[in-house]
């Protein structure tokens, strides 16, 4: 009797310590976003979007920033996407399973876990200065590819262990090459995982400050990039431009442009979750 | 060890060869497999076994679980190439010919010997695409000779009657027994003349089972057919041969009819009497 009403009041304690840490979680995010919009909404316009970054507070625009961003995203997507896939597809499919491939995994794992600035220093002596990139969208692309390929390898391992071997053995024994089993067979059925590691390492990556600060992203460029070996800059560190600054109508402007950096990752993160459960229905063991 | 009935084994049991019935001919002969050991690194999963399996007949591998009737049939189509730590001695011939020297090639040889797996693993795309999978990664482009050929090999596999307007739909929505027909239709569209079958119907209920063993009973005029079973009954149904394997050892090998009635060996007859295992 006593056993049962100490284990009932754990059951209910743990309830109430669930909800409030969700509560606590939610209504963070709920005041944060809230207090953003409120601060940032009235600056939003067509003007602020368009608008090169200047002295003035009320004639600054986030345009060299948004399409600093754009550039950096589309550079980074196409150098870390094929490679963490191509990656990630030798290591779960054709690299032998030894000790070799345990150290790997592990040490694959740990650089996912190491802290973006360094990332920035390695882009900084590589590309900056040994490779002679100097500041460029390329150095930074490249360094912020560094970064979330990890990541990517790991999601798109993870997405290929996902498919049943069952479906691969069928495939070979029907005298399938292991490259058409892979291409035909596991690639499609595990797709929707993979682009969806990739999606989430690149809205990461689409909101990294410190790698680019080190790599010498500029604050200020009063001109937008037109090739990837312009300098550049992007929403986080115009953003952190402006707080950084004493002015009251700097902080409201970079209100609005968290605005519009939170927009850009929530979309991506939708597209995440859109394609997960689109290939998820269209694939049921 | 198990307990082998005190003093019984006369020794006519230790001496005596157990050979498969058949003719003396020896063009008759599939497959043959000659001294094999197994191994997962260091664990031998198979003993020095030889037999050779008749062409046009059924072969059946019996024995408890873990005693390597699926690692030894699995051997005829290559598919433990892929375990790292597997390791083998001895020769597999297939119309005398050794199926792991490094002149073959092992997708030509797994289109001349197919196989049917314990699960119906079809794969999730439609039940025409399914049939035509073997024959689209061999570069066909012929549309009309590949849905000639799907339609005669779902006919093939007594499946066609049941889905012929149904052809498009997602295979997954079969019910077992349909969808493991549905393999065996793919697995006869490349046009092997042996087939594998590592216990095809331990996932379905009996009303499937006998189904499929009544295809694979049809089956045997055109192909061999070497069937893995838990399934004493089946064995004894449709098998023309049985091997008995016991912990990684062939223990008998020969006419189905004698190895249920007269079984040679002791632990053959309580294998089969289900006194073990």
């Amino acid at each position: 009797m006593n056993n049962t009403n100490s284990s009932r009041f754990k059951d209910k304690a743990f309830r109430v310590f669930g909800l409030s840490a969700i509560i606590f979680c939610m209504l963070t995010l709920v005041i944060f976003i809230g207090f953003i919009i409120y601060q940032g909404a009235g600056r939003l316009s067509w003007d602020f979007m368009t608008s090169l970054p200047s002295r003035f507070a009320e004639r600054s625009g986030i345009y060299t920033a948004w399409i600093g961003t754009l550039w950096v995203l589309v550079l980074t997507t196409l150098i870390s996407f094929p490679l963490g896939v191509g990656a990630g597809i030798y290591l779960e499919e054709y690299g032998n399973k030894g000790k070799l491939s345990k150290l790997l995994e592990i040490n694959i794992a740990n650089l996912a876990g190491v802290p973006s600035i360094i990332y920035g220093l390695l882009g900084l002596q590589v590309f900056v200065r040994m490779m002679k990139m100097g500041n460029s969208i390329l150095a930074g692309a490249l360094t912020l590819a560094l970064l979330i390929l990890p990541i990517i390898i790991v999601s798109t391992r993870e997405a290929l262990r996902a498919v049943p071997s069952s479906i691969k053995e069928a495939s070979v024994a029907l005298g399938a090459s292991k490259w058409q089993t892979i291409w035909k067979q596991t690639l499609p059925a595990s797709f929707g995982g993979i682009l969806t590691g990739v999606i989430l390492a690149i809205s990461r990556a689409v909101g990294e400050t410190a790698p680019l600060i080190v790599i010498g992203a500029l604050a200020y460029v009063p001109f937008v990039p037109e090739s990837p070996f312009d300098e550049f800059t992007v929403l986080p560190i115009q953003i952190f431009n402006w707080v950084s600054r004493p002015q009251h109508e700097f902080a409201i402007n970079a209100a609005a442009a968290i605005i519009v950096l939170l927009f850009i990752t929530f979309l991506m993160n939708g597209i995440a979750v859109y394609l997960r459960n689109r290939w998820q229905q269209k694939i049921n063991w | 060890m198990e307990e082998v009935s005190s003093g019984t084994t006369g020794p006519k049991a230790t001496k005596m060869k157990t050979e498969p019935k058949l003719s003396s001919d020896n063009e008759t002969y599939k497959l043959r497999a000659r001294n094999i050991d197994v191994f997962y690194g260091d664990f031998q999963a198979i003993y020095d076994i030889s037999l050779d399996i008749l062409d046009h007949s059924i072969t059946a591998f019996i024995g408890p679980s873990g005693c390597g009737k699926s690692t030894f049939l699995r051997l005829f189509n290559r598919m433990n190439d892929y375990i790292d730590s597997f390791r083998m001695n001895g020769r597999i011939l297939l119309e005398e010919e050794d199926i792991y020297a490094s002149s073959v090639k092992v997708e030509e040889l797994r289109k001349k010997i197919g196989m049917v797996f314990q699960k119906p693993n079809p794969f999730p795309k439609s039940i025409y695409e399914n049939v035509a999978y073997g024959l689209r990664i061999q570069g066909i482009k012929d549309e009309d000779f590949i849905e000639q050929r799907v339609v005669e090999s779902l006919k093939q596999a007594t499946l066609y009657d049941e889905i012929k307007d149904d052809l498009d739909k997602q295979a997954l929505t079969l019910s077992g027994g349909q969808q493991q027909r549905l393999c065996i239709a793919r697995t006869l569209a490349v046009k092997p003349s042996v087939l594998l079958m590592d216990e095809p119907t331990s996932a379905l209920d009996p009303i499937s089972t006998a189904k499929i063993e009544e295809l694979i009973f049809e089956l045997k005029k055109k192909y061999t057919i070497v069937i893995v079973t838990h399934n004493m009954q089946q064995a004894g149904r449709i098998s023309d041969n049985t091997a008995f394997l016991y912990m990684g050892k062939l223990i008998e090998y020969g006419d189905t009819q004698k190895i249920f009635t007269n079984p040679e060996k002791d632990r053959t007859q309580n294998y089969i009497t289900g006194r073990f295992g």
